[in-house]
């Protein structure tokens, strides 16, 4: 009983309520996962291999790369380190609107 | 000073400082032993990641492997990095949430089966063995070439020091080796690029300079290059050779395995909290991005260097790189039509093998092509002994772990006491060092090429059981054990069968669907996926505390310190 008055000690608590808060944050954490591996699959396997003949006819203006060259050698890699700093923003977003986060103490 | 003198100093100094720091922080626990005591700050954690990760391969490898294949080399520098992104989203937060020491312990626990974790402890070894054989090979190359040793004696220097500071410090020693080891291979990466960046395109940032123009002619600099290719006879630099169903194959292979090697997914329990996990994720690959965005610049500085600096050139008047590098058996030139001029023409030329590089030498012999001064080359020499020895004392502690820990601890021998479970992680240190050794001094192929192996090896054993332990209670240990097995038997048989048995077959016409050896993996994965999923579908579900823990792993809140749940 002491346990269900502390929320850290079981994160999967057995109450109704707890449980179907846990099962919307899951869910909302599903859907920003898919939207951003989209984006991921878009940036390398999209523009840099599938689209890449194509978009090589287009160069970047100012420069001399091919655009399908220079999403599979440069822009891909950005376009991911961006993606997983974006990801841990709306995470910790997440984690402190449902009440899951693990505060600043530990 | 000479070049010679110059790396003697800079990697000796180099060593010292791996050493210094080992005896600094001497592993006095198990936890500190596996995972640094599991209070390791995000940043740093992503600094150690990314030496970790950026091996031999990345440093010595990867930018001469693009220089060759050209926009296929992309598959490495996609593949490299944007497993980071499946990493961060699918399995980081999640593994430190659940908070064990080894990747066998989370499929033990999770699959509720000790078979389950043998499976595992196998699939671990085999992967980090065919990885650090690559390392290995790395550090001979270095050695013999710049400080004219034999490889052998190379490899033994090697494995005396990486077994100093992975046997005595465990993780916590390679955690903070790993950081320096981070700052001198970057630094030793970067000087040269930020040099020939100027001299090429007088354009001091390389990631822009390598798209700048040429000033002397005018004409921008891919262009110019894909030019003087189709003069000799090779594809266009910027559009490659292998089919589009390929470079995707070994792409997904590359992405997927990153995600599931081991000595990358184990650096993820030493942080403290779910959001350290996620974060530094995101920073390794900041540190991981500014060398791979570097490599397509460094490899097309060093093609347009060797095409103008040694085509239609007088053997006799061959500089002293070319000399130095013929006398190492990794440059040769073979005058076929004894004009005695060197000629480096397309496949298609009667006279196409005169000249023969070793793709593994482009970034050594950079500097030198370019006459960068001494200290640059020495530097050089340092930076890659820091990666290829960063990445084989992670590969080492996991073997070590996967024995004293998975093999002994969970498996074999409960009782064992906590001093005698240090004293067997140190002695598997040990022997797994001389098996590295030995794999260097005898290495089965290239050193990008045997990682690539490693990569698909991972990728069709670990990723599909750890990411359906997470995102599917309904998982069970049968679908996950059946599921390894099959994934990494099928993946090694197609490689061992191309490569090994029957090498003269290795070519699109008798490949499966017209996918690689390299690119593999990712039908491993699938099938690994297929078979875990429908057999999952056909047993009894797992126990209702497996299911439990799934939930607990899946919310942030509660994460204790890394501890060892009861199977």
């Amino acid at each position: 009983m002491a346990d269900s008055n502390d929320p850290s000690a079981r994160p999967s608590g057995t109450d109704p309520e707890t449980q179907e808060r846990h099962a919307e944050y899951w869910r909302r954490n599903l859907r920003y996962l898919a939207g951003l591996l989209v984006v991921w699959f878009v940036a390398s396997f999209g523009f840099g291999i599938i689209l890449a003949e194509p978009l090589n006819n287009f160069t970047i203006p100012g420069t001399g790369f091919p655009l399908g060259f220079w999403f599979a050698q440069q822009g891909s890699i950005y376009v991911f380190v961006v993606l997983i700093f974006v990801y841990v923003k709306i995470m910790n977003d997440l984690d402190v609107e449902f009440g899951v986060d693990e505060g600043g103490e530990a | 000073m000479t070049v010679q003198s110059w790396t003697f100093l800079l990697v000796s100094a180099s060593f010292a400082l791996y050493i210094g720091i080992a005896i600094w922080t001497r592993a006095g626990s198990t936890k500190e032993f596996y995972i640094a005591g599991g209070g390791v700050s995000p940043l740093a954690n992503g600094m150690a990641t990314a030496a970790d990760w950026m091996s031999a391969a990345s440093f010595i490898s990867m930018a001469g492997l693009i220089s060759f294949m050209g926009y296929d080399g992309s598959v490495y520098l996609m593949g490299w990095t944007g497993g980071y992104v499946l990493l961060a989203l699918l399995l980081a937060p999640y593994l430190r949430k659940f908070g064990a020491f080894t990747v066998p312990d989370f499929v033990g626990d999770r699959y509720y089966s000790q078979t389950a974790r043998i499976v595992a402890v196998i699939c671990a070894i085999f992967v980090s063995f065919t990885y650090v054989s690559g390392q290995m090979r790395g550090v001979g190359i270095v050695f013999s070439r710049f400080l004219e040793v034999d490889v052998e004696v190379g490899v033994y220097i090697g494995m005396a020091i990486v077994f100093f500071y992975a046997g005595l410090g465990g993780m916590k020693g390679i955690t903070y080796t790993q950081v320096a080891q981070y700052c001198v291979l970057i630094f030793a990466y970067m000087v040269p690029a930020i040099y020939l960046s100027i001299m090429i395109t007088g354009n001091p940032i390389p990631q822009l300079g390598f798209g700048g123009v040429d000033p002397e002619t005018g004409v921008a600099l891919l262009e110019g290059l894909n030019g003087l290719h189709e003069q000799l006879g090779f594809a266009a630099y910027t559009s490659g050779t292998k089919s589009t169903l390929d470079v995707f194959f070994i792409t997904a292979a590359l992405m997927v395995g990153t995600a599931g090697l081991p000595h990358v997914i184990i650096r993820f329990y030493t942080v403290p909290r779910v959001r350290d996990a996620r974060i530094s994720v995101g920073w390794a690959l900041i540190f991981i991005a500014l060398l791979y965005t570097t490599a397509p610049a460094i490899a097309v500085f060093a093609r347009t260097n060797l095409l103008h600096s040694v085509s239609e050139l007088p053997y006799s008047e061959a500089p002293a790189w070319f000399t130095n590098w013929e006398a190492t058996g990794l440059l040769a030139h073979n005058d076929l039509n004894g004009d005695g001029l060197i000629q480096y023409t397309g496949p298609d030329s009667p006279i196409a093998n005169e000249l023969t590089v070793d793709r593994d030498i482009m970034v050594l012999a950079n500097p030198e092509i370019s006459g960068l001064p001494a200290w640059v080359v020495g530097l050089v020499a340092a930076g890659g002994l820091a990666a290829a020895l960063s990445t084989a004392a992670g590969l080492l502690l996991v073997v070590s772990s996967a024995v004293s820990h998975d093999l002994l601890k969970r498996s074999l021998w409960p009782e064992i006491t906590e001093r005698n479970e240090l004293i067997a992680a140190r002695l598997a240190a040990g022997a797994a060092v001389v098996v590295a050794g030995y794999l260097g001094i005898h290495p089965p192929g290239f050193v990008a090429e045997v990682v690539a192996f490693a990569f698909g090896l991972a990728a069709s054993s670990f990723f599909p059981v750890i990411i359906l332990g997470i995102f599917s209670k309904r998982t069970t240990r049968e679908g996950a054990i059946l599921g390894m097995v099959l994934g990494i038997t099928f993946t090694a048989a197609y490689i061992v069968w191309f490569k090994f048995v029957h090498p003269e077959m290795n070519s699109a016409e008798h490949w499966w669907f017209g996918i690689s050896p390299e690119g593999i993996g990712t039908l491993g994965m699938l099938l690994n996926f297929a078979v875990t999923i429908v057999v999952s579908r056909f047993t009894p579900a797992p126990p209702a505390e497996v299911q439990a823990l799934v939930d607990s792993i899946r919310v942030p809140r509660g994460t204790g310190e890394a501890h060892e749940i009861s199977a």
